[in-house]
């Protein structure tokens, strides 16, 4: 019994020390980035990060916006209100998916990523030569990413979006034949800037923040082993996955709240 | 500040304990680095001679005693302290860790761009001035993975030499080395550290080639210096551990077999 | 060399982030870029307003010609007042224009519908619709139908 707590005692002490050592991390690495001769390793994870997800998220939002489209329109058309087709995808999409399949699918392409090459940086001791060269691997390496990451996906949320109206409008208007004006005109008027876009885009801050983060963490964090370096990347993904869809329930109930 | 008046010796280690989970890798370790000598320790492997390395770079913090490293005690200083310390130093890595997303080229400039604002045309005469000096300056437009083990550690010694640093450290410069490659570090090493008045600091257990080019030779054992001396001081050392050592005998006061029950009581279940 | 190019795909990646944005705030949201540097406001008041949302839009002859901007309610008379933002160019709209709330559909969004009167004087910015004709609730209706049929 004793054996059990002090067991419990030394996994919870370590859970403590590794959010501990997450917050260091976090705190030392963007204690740095406003200089600008750092812009250009910014550039290149941006373009590693976002501009390489671009594509997994278009072809992703495309098929979603379709989908949703189908399905809306199979249950309203029923009551004649197919035109509300435009309005349901919309709110939909900018409110909840865009922002979390945005999160879970830039988790699994580019977070894990991040995490296999940081920790195999760390496995073949480059970070730690860095570090002798005097050179600090937060400021180098991680600052970086975490910046990229944090700025990627809004942007990339926010391209999901309007790819998944605009193919949710294809399939609505182009092949199913709804009336056009109506289709458009519902979000016209349902959809409000802030209440809509602006606090999905809240979200998607909020979940950029958690998946690099985690992502940058596994990383650093990993076992110097080959074993040790998949079991982060899967942890990046699963606690990534796990911490969005948490995150979310409970950002929709603060920012929608009146429940 | 007291140590800022006499720094003969680089490196100064008082009575460092260090400690890896539950077990002691140092135990009251003292010793010293001469400057512009080459200084090696000598050990059996899993004795913390990386870890040494890591305690002498500050990436490790030992647990009492003092590492003082050109005067500062490495411990006690801070995070930007530390980094403008190592600035003079270089560290070889045992696996040459070398930046796999950069050339040759890029992975020596790699701490002059950062460190200093000189010119691209100046960056350019320094990085093939050191890649000559290991004798790779044609190799410059090679990424590390087209190297083999040899030429990336050439190429790694050139990268820690690339900001002319006051001390040097080796992690194991021979090991996994055809003889030809090891004929070459063996004689860089002692060139480089002549040619530019370094210290340079050597981790290895190749006592014939460790011994072949060090000017004072510290043994490791049981996380203290057992001996320590020039070459042929060791030679003439009839110290039952450093004879063992030195002659690379399987057995004896440093055991062969990791500790453990007698052999027949293990094979006969008498435990557990 | 591949930096210019790092560089240029990257600027391509927030150039085409900055046109979805514009995208969804135009022509999903309805931001009017041009602002209502033109528009007439005028209120109306309304007995009843029933599930009239601000930014509701205004039409007449089934054409959008502008938007609910502000829906509140008159202390004193229990009515609500709703304050419209009206397309610049119809300046022409006669003081004896009438507005009604419609409903969109069966299940769609009420708006506001004006219906153009015959006056030869117009309105201008500031000023009130009298002639009004407020929401239609079903419930109403159904209440209405209820004791209708009952006293016949």
């Amino acid at each position: 019994m004793i054996r059990l707590l002090r067991i419990l005692g030394q996994i919870a002490l370590g859970r403590f020390a590794q959010i501990g050592r997450a917050s260091i991390m976090w705190g030392s690495a963007l204690n740095s980035l406003p200089k600008t001769s750092d812009a250009r390793l910014f550039i290149d994870q941006i373009y590693v990060i976002g501009v390489k997800s671009l594509i997994l998220i278009v072809m992703s939002a495309f098929s979603i916006g379709a989908v949703l489209a189908l399905q809306f329109y199979t249950q309203l058309v029923r009551f004649g209100a197919e035109e509300a087709v435009g309005v349901g995808v919309a709110m939909v999409l900018l409110r909840e998916l865009g922002p979390v399949v945005t999160a879970l699918l830039f988790a699994g392409r580019a977070g894990s990523a991040i995490t296999a090459e940081i920790g195999l940086m760390n496995a073949t001791d480059q970070l730690s030569s860095m570090e002798m060269m005097g050179v600090d691997p937060l400021k180098r390496i991680v600052a970086p990413r975490l910046w990229a990451g944090f700025f990627c996906l809004p942007m990339l949320a926010i391209i999901f979006s309007a790819v998944g109206i605009w193919s949710s409008g294809l399939v609505g208007v182009d092949w199913l034949g709804i009336e056009s004006v109506g289709f458009w005109a519902g979000m016209l008027d349902t959809v409000e800037l802030w209440e809509d876009i602006g606090k999905g885009i809240v979200k998607t801050l909020v979940f950029a923040l958690i998946v690099t983060w985690i992502a940058v963490f596994q990383g650093y964090d990993s076992e110097p082993t080959s074993e040790g370096i998949s079991s982060a990347t899967t942890r990046t993904v699963i606690f990534s996955s796990v911490a969005v869809l948490t995150l979310d329930f409970f950002l929709t109930l603060v920012m929608y709240g009146d429940f | 500040m007291e140590a800022g008046v006499i720094i003969s010796d680089l490196i100064e280690i008082k009575d460092m304990v260090f400690y890896r989970g539950e077990r002691v890798i140092f135990n009251g370790l003292c010793m010293s680095v001469a400057e512009n000598a080459v200084t090696s320790i000598i050990g059996p492997s899993g004795t913390g001679k990386t870890t040494l390395l890591r305690l002498i770079g500050g990436q490790l913090v030992p647990a009492s005693g003092t590492v003082r490293v050109m005067g500062e005690n490495v411990s006690k200083l801070s995070r930007a302290g530390l980094f403008e310390l190592r600035k003079k130093m270089g560290l070889l890595f045992q696996s040459s860790a070398l930046f796999t997303d950069l050339t040759v080229y890029e992975n020596v400039a790699f701490s002059l761009r950062v460190h200093t604002d000189l010119s691209d045309s100046l960056i350019h005469n320094l990085v093939l001035m050191k890649l000559n000096s290991v004798g790779l300056r044609g190799a410059r437009d090679l990424m590390p993975s087209q190297l083999s083990g040899g030429m990336a550690r050439r190429i790694a010694l050139a990268r820690a030499i690339a900001m002319d640093p006051a001390l040097i450290m080796y992690d194991e410069p021979f090991t996994g080395q055809d003889p030809i490659a090891m004929g070459v570090v063996v004689s860089l090493i002692r060139a480089l550290n002549d040619a530019l008045s370094m210290t340079s600091l050597l981790v290895s257990h190749d006592i014939y080639e460790t011994m072949s080019i060090s000017d004072k030779i510290y043994i490791l054992s049981d996380g203290v210096a057992i001996a320590s001396g020039s070459p042929e001081e060791l030679q003439a050392n009839q110290t039952e551990k450093v004879v063992q050592f030195l002659n690379g005998l399987p057995d004896g006061p440093v055991p062969f077999h990791y500790p453990a029950d007698e052999f027949v009581n293990d094979i006969l279940g008498a435990t557990h | 060399m591949s930096i210019r190019t790092t560089e240029i795909i990257v600027g391509a990646f927030v150039l085409a982030c900055g046109l979805a944005l514009a995208f969804l705030a135009v022509r999903v949201s309805g931001v009017d870029l041009e602002g209502n540097r033109d528009a007439i406001m005028l209120s109306a008041r309304f007995d009843e307003v029933g599930g009239l949302s601000s930014r509701a839009k205004v039409s007449m002859a089934g054409v959008t010609i502008g938007r609910v901007i502000d829906i509140d309610i008159d202390t004193e008379f229990g009515e609500a007042i709703v304050t419209m933002a009206i397309d610049g160019r119809l300046s022409k709209l006669s003081l004896d224009t009438g507005a009604r709330i419609l409903t969109e559909g069966v299940l769609g969004g009420k708006y506001v519908g004006l219906i153009p009167g015959a006056d030869e004087e117009y309105l201008v910015s500031g000023d009130v619709i009298v002639d009004t004709q407020g929401a239609i609730l079903l419930e109403n209706l159904i209440g209405e139908f209820v004791t209708g049929a009952g006293s016949k």
